[in-house]
């Protein structure tokens, strides 16, 4: 082992005073420099993740029942960010105008968001209750959101499923209250220990999940399939003004999530050490439980229960990037919202006009990566 | 308890009344009992029970006895990690239970016995995170919190300590035991604290870095003016590295003191009920302990 010196500091006297020794630290501080994050790694790989997303999602929007060609589709784009009134002359060029911009950007954008949503508090679960196979569902916030919006239906908040601006509503109250009832049972001791979190968790999926079969068979066969469909997780064209209220929402909880990232990274080491490192755990996991359940909450009410992402995307990312949560939640977020997007267009296309719930498509991606964990990566499971 | 080192904690006593303003121990430990929250239906049974002592500031105090005889609890305690039902317990002379987290992470470096890594982050990553208690304030609460050149270097400083800036790039996941243990003591080196708690530092190392890891501590006391308080079952690495010993047996200090009033036959054989020889090494002189071989009466 080396001499330590009291601090850093005075080896740029070292460095001055012998060129070889000066060769030797400064290699010593590439190597550490190539170590850990920096600013630039940062910088390039979301600006190449963003790139990538903003083409998958121009690929989508060209996708449909019917494919819009590349160069119109840019010029309606363009023209409705000029906001150029349209020539009302061509029936047909209105007809695709009014496919790309109502139908299709909304539900491209709607199923980024979710995406970036979903994959974010999938990173942030997975830290927290340091277990890899942590998803948004896990808690069971996601099955008492679906739940509320169950009663929702029950009740009779409309026929066509999630026209109506109730049910977004009834299914963040039943997150709400799902987040109580874990808090609740978890916090009856001093401390909030994470195994009897996840303990809590999978009881309270199993009541809720029997609750909502309960509901969809004594439904009206035809009110049953829509809510079949939204269970598994189906993403719809919203209009404008309902986009722009769950974008901000989700905008504003994920920004107040992500700034917690260097935080998560000392509670990923387990809670002693973070305490050890000078972490209010009990005050930091109360924070990032209550943002976790307002974003996924919203989510669930939005587009149902769209499985995997949250725990597939955080997972490939962390192999190819690394572990440092201040690259690994802003990648993961952009990786799960083009992955949505992608699965989405998929769901829209594969069948068209029939269209798949995209939850199924997101489980049949999942589903054999959840397998291969358990069984080639039992080492990396708690 | 308190009689066990008379000597020393009397010069330590007149130190202490002639400059009361500045604190002189590190740890000061006053009627201590503690146990665990899911046992207090029992109504006996304390993990520790009635302990006060004091830790010497640049000391190097070791603490053994048999398994469940409250090591580890008492370490946890004076790492605040968890809080005594009764008794004191002071920091440089501050009650524990008045600091903050940040504060207390500034000061006591923590290595834990065993740390299983879930995540791939790298050595340098992990060493690096042990500046988190340094933090600035994050001022536009980005949630980035970038660390100083400064940070770097130190952290760059405590894995040259530990000998593990050659696996800087590597995942502490793909570490061995050895390796991830070093990590983890230079992630405490890098929170540049005045103390350094360690469970079972040299559990998984080879005899090499057992002596390398001994011989650092005894350095960081040296040349950092470190407080370094260890619990081990390796009573001859505790007897040639730390300058006391504290002995624990069920909860309480069996006896207190340099390693030769400690590492004794005596003290040993009822503590550990079973029959053990002590020497002394043959190049320092300090007690060296040896377990009965197989033709020796008591032995197997």
């Amino acid at each position: 082992m080396k001499q330590p010196s009291v601090t850093g500091a005075p080896r740029s006297c070292a460095d001055r005073l012998s060129g070889g020794q000066g060769a030797v630290v400064s290699d010593r501080g590439s190597l550490v420099q190539e170590a850990i994050l920096t600013r630039s790694r940062l910088i390039l790989i979301l600006g190449l993740l963003s790139l990538t997303a903003v083409v998958v999602s121009l690929v989508c929007l060209h996708f449909g029942a019917q494919p819009i060609a590349y160069g119109e589709m840019f010029r309606l784009l363009m023209g409705a960010m000029t906001r150029e009134q349209p020539g009302t002359d061509d029936a047909a060029a209105d007809i695709t105008r009014t496919i790309l911009l109502q139908i299709r950007l909304p539900r491209v954008l709607l199923g980024f968001f979710v995406g970036c949503s979903l994959a974010s508090v999938g990173v942030v679960l997975q830290a927290l209750l340091r277990n890899p196979l942590a998803d948004p569902y896990v808690l069971g916030v996601s099955s008492g959101a679906a739940l509320g919006a169950a009663l929702g239906v029950l009740c009779g908040a409309g026929t066509t499923f999630l026209a109506e601006a109730a049910l977004p509503a009834c299914g963040f109250a039943g997150g709400i209250m799902a987040l109580v009832i874990v808090y609740r049972m978890a916090t009856s001791a001093e401390r909030l220990p994470i195994h009897s979190l996840l303990l809590t968790g999978v009881i309270l999926n199993a009541i809720f999940s029997a609750l909502i079969m309960f509901i969809t068979s004594i439904l009206d066969p035809n009110r049953s399939y829509g809510m079949m469909a939204w269970l598994m997780g189906t993403l719809t064209s919203p209009t404008y003004s309902g986009l722009v209220g769950v974008l901000v929402y989700l905008s504003i909880s994920l920004l107040l999530l992500f700034r917690q990232m260097r935080a998560l990274n000392i509670l990923a080491l387990g809670e002693e050490t973070a305490r050890t490192l000078g972490i209010d755990t009990e005050r930091a996991k109360r924070s990032i439980f209550i943002l976790t359940a307002l974003v996924t909450g919203a989510v669930v009410s939005v587009s149902g229960m769209i499985g995997f992402i949250g725990m597939v995307v955080p997972h490939a990312v962390r192999l190819a990037i690394g572990a440092d949560h201040r690259l690994l939640l802003p990648a993961s977020a952009l990786v799960g919202g083009t992955f949505l997007m992608g699965a989405d267009t998929m769901a829209r296309t594969l069948i068209a006009p029939t269209e798949i719930p995209v939850g199924i498509i997101t489980a049949l991606a999942g589903g054999p990566f959840f397998v291969y964990l358990l069984l080639w990566r039992k080492d990396r499971l708690a | 308890m308190s009689g066990v080192s008379n000597s020393q904690s009397g010069e330590l006593e007149k130190r202490c009344t002639t400059s009361e303003v500045k604190p002189c121990y590190a740890y000061e430990v006053q009627s201590l009992l503690f146990r665990y929250q899911s046992m207090e239906s029992m109504s006996h049974n304390w993990i520790l029970n009635d302990l006060s002592f004091q830790v010497d500031e640049r000391e190097v105090l070791g603490i053994v006895g048999p398994n469940g005889s409250g090591k580890t609890s008492l370490l946890k305690l004076l790492a605040r990690l968890a809080s005594p039902q009764q008794g004191v317990v002071r920091l440089f002379g501050r009650d524990l239970t008045g600091m903050g987290q940040d504060e207390m992470a500034r000061v006591v470096g923590v290595v834990p016995q065993e740390s299983q890594q879930l995540f791939p982050f790298t050595v340098a990553e992990t060493v690096l995170m042990g500046r988190f208690p340094h933090r600035s304030r994050d001022r536009w609460g980005t949630g980035f919190g970038w660390e100083s050149g400064e940070d770097v270097a130190i952290a760059e400083d405590a894995m040259t300590t530990m000998d593990v800036i050659h696996l800087a790039q590597r995942a502490v996941t793909d570490l061995s035991g050895g390796e991830r243990q070093r990590t983890m003591i230079a992630r405490a080196l890098a929170q540049t604290p005045k103390v350094l708690l360690l469970d079972e530092p040299t559990a998984f190392l080879d005899l090499q870095h057992q002596v390398e890891i001994g011989s650092v501590l005894r350095r960081l006391k040296v040349e950092r003016g470190l407080t370094v308080i260890l619990v081990s079952h390796d009573l001859n690495l505790v007897s040639q590295y730390c300058d006391r010993i504290l002995l624990l047996d069920q909860g309480r200090i069996v006896r207190l003191g340099c390693p030769e009033h400690v590492i004794e036959q005596g003290a040993l054989e009822l503590v550990y009920r079973c029959r053990v020889l002590v020497d002394r090494h043959p190049e320092t002189g300090l007690p060296r302990v040896t377990l009965p071989g197989r033709c020796m009466p008591g032995g197997a």
